[in-house]
């Protein structure tokens, strides 16, 4: 196959391109929801992201929320951004933090004047922004814009046996045309890591990778009360046929085919060496690494799953693909690239590969996901420990 | 290239991968082995759904459970070729 060399994208103002156009309505913390939400309510082409956290949090808990929360804004699917806190300093440090893309972004605050002025206040400049928005076109931008995260959910053996490999081998297809690509799920290596470990492409990245594997599998092995069965691997990987963690992981690691990854990243750090492949250290939950990779700066991302799993996210389009006939057959509402006949052999991994790169490219172009259809937009904080 | 009813990622491995919707009792199935594209004979001792392992040997209490042409964990209960492996007669190594 002929791959295309530029998709439609959005041209934001620090250089980047984004697949999407949104305009987010972001809070600083759990009690600001309301606020964002009624935002949203009022403002057509605004999305409010409610979460559970933003307070008294302290330390690398804190440092990765506040990360996590302007990652999220910086990203360039996101055309412009309020933030809405309870107090005015963090939500200026998150508006600071996105204002340095050049994108339209505005803070407002809870306190001394209540809920129903913020609300008031916020949804004039929002409405200013979602016209601002909706005015902007799409354009031709290289491949290369594109930044394509992967993480594999609710998986059984046909994702190790097809699934994953099919987007390894867009992997190795796409990594020449200068995209950036992530792959975390640090527990989800475990059996694997030390071959993972191999594909650092320097000895400083095979090195960090031990360390972070190790960090995460320490802290496991701490709080483990027995030996994670229906948790890792899931009730659902157990009913599909997986049995231990390291058959989940050595079908997890086909996902970066023959690819060599240039640097590990803390939980939502952007990528600072340019174009290849990056490990994120991220929970293996499906929605708390899609979200640590879209606040990463991920503008698309790509999702194998064997029994179905169904998560979406508000501002990084997940695309779905499964290789299980009986899931593609039963849950095709979720399914937006189906690469169940290389279980029969009458398709290979070139071939569905090259079906994966299409269906790619036409999301990355505007085409809705299964996920977005359907209105899943889980965003969900990862927590590091408890709240002072 | 016929429809295999089982795949093997590897000429090491002593499991193999239902990818039919269910074995039946006594079937022959027809395994293909991907690292060398070879096709073997697997006995199914039972019917096994679709996504699950039949062991391509007898298997001891202690061995090492290969697929990729990596361990995979160990083996808690005896298991007999073309039977079924999966979380009642095999464990992780980790944890």
């Amino acid at each position: 196959m002929k791959i295309p060399k530029s998709f439609l994208g959005y041209k934001r103002e620090n250089g980047r391109a984004g697949t999407r156009n949104h305009v987010i309505i972001l809070p600083v913390d759990d009690i600001s929801n309301a606020c964002a939400e009624a935002v949203a309510n009022n403002i057509k082409g605004t999305i409010a992201l409610p979460h559970s956290y933003g307070r008294l949090q302290f330390g690398a808990d804190l440092d990765l929320h506040f990360r996590t929360m302007i990652g999220t804004g910086r990203n360039p699917n996101v055309a412009a951004v309020i933030v809405i806190g309870i107090e005015p300093k963090w939500t200026k440090k998150i508006v600071d933090g996105i204002a340095e893309t050049g994108k339209p972004v505005e803070g407002f605050h809870i306190e001394r004047s209540g809920d129903i002025q913020t609300i008031m206040k916020a949804s004039k400049k929002a409405q200013e922004f979602s016209i601002w928005a909706s005015d902007k076109q799409r354009e031709e931008c290289p491949l290369s814009d594109l930044w394509i995260s992967v993480k594999c959910g609710e998986s059984d053996t046909t994702s190790g046996l097809a699934s994953n490999p099919t987007v390894g081998n867009l992997m190795d297809k796409l990594e020449p045309f200068g995209v950036h690509l992530c792959f975390g799920e640090t527990s989800e290596l475990t059996g694997a890591e030390q071959v993972c470990a191999k594909r650092g492409e320097t000895p400083e990245a095979q090195k960090k990778f031990m360390k972070t594997w190790n960090n995460y599998n320490d802290f496991i092995l701490k709080e483990a009360t027995d030996d994670l069965s229906e948790s890792q691997p899931t009730a659902g990987n157990i009913a599909g046929g997986l049995s231990t963690i390291e058959e989940k992981a050595f079908g997890n690691f086909q996902k970066i085919g023959s690819r060599k990854f240039i640097d590990v990243l803390e939980p939502a750090e952007e990528p600072k060496k340019g174009k290849g492949l990056y490990f994120m250290d991220t929970s293996s939950a499906a929605a708390e690494c899609v979200t640590l990779q879209a606040a990463g700066g991920f503008n698309i991302h790509l999702f194998p799953t064997g029994q179905g799993n169904i998560i979406g996210n508000p501002i990084e389009p997940v695309v779905k693909l499964t290789a299980n006939p009986i899931t593609a057959k039963l849950m095709s509402e979720h399914v937006d690239c189906d690469v169940s006949k290389i279980l029969s052999r009458e398709m290979n991994l070139d071939q569905a590969g090259d079906k994966l790169i299409e269906t790619t490219i036409k999301v990355a172009n505007g085409r809705l996901t299964c996920a977005e259809a359907l209105g899943h937009k889980e965003f969900v904080m990862t927590k590091l420990y408890r709240s002072a | 290239m016929s429809h295999p009813d089982l795949i093997i990622h590897d000429e090491k491995d002593n499991v193999g991968v239902v990818v039919i919707e269910k074995t039946r009792e006594g079937q022959n199935c027809n395994a293909w082995i991907m690292e060398n594209d070879r096709t073997v004979k697997v006995p199914s001792a039972y019917a096994v759904p679709l996504g699950h392992k039949i062991a391509l040997k007898d298997l001891k209490i202690g061995d090492t459970i290969f697929k990729y042409g990596h361990d995979i964990g160990k083996v808690v209960k005896e298991i007999k070729k073309g039977e079924h492996v999966h979380v009642h007669n095999i464990k992780t190594k980790k944890w």
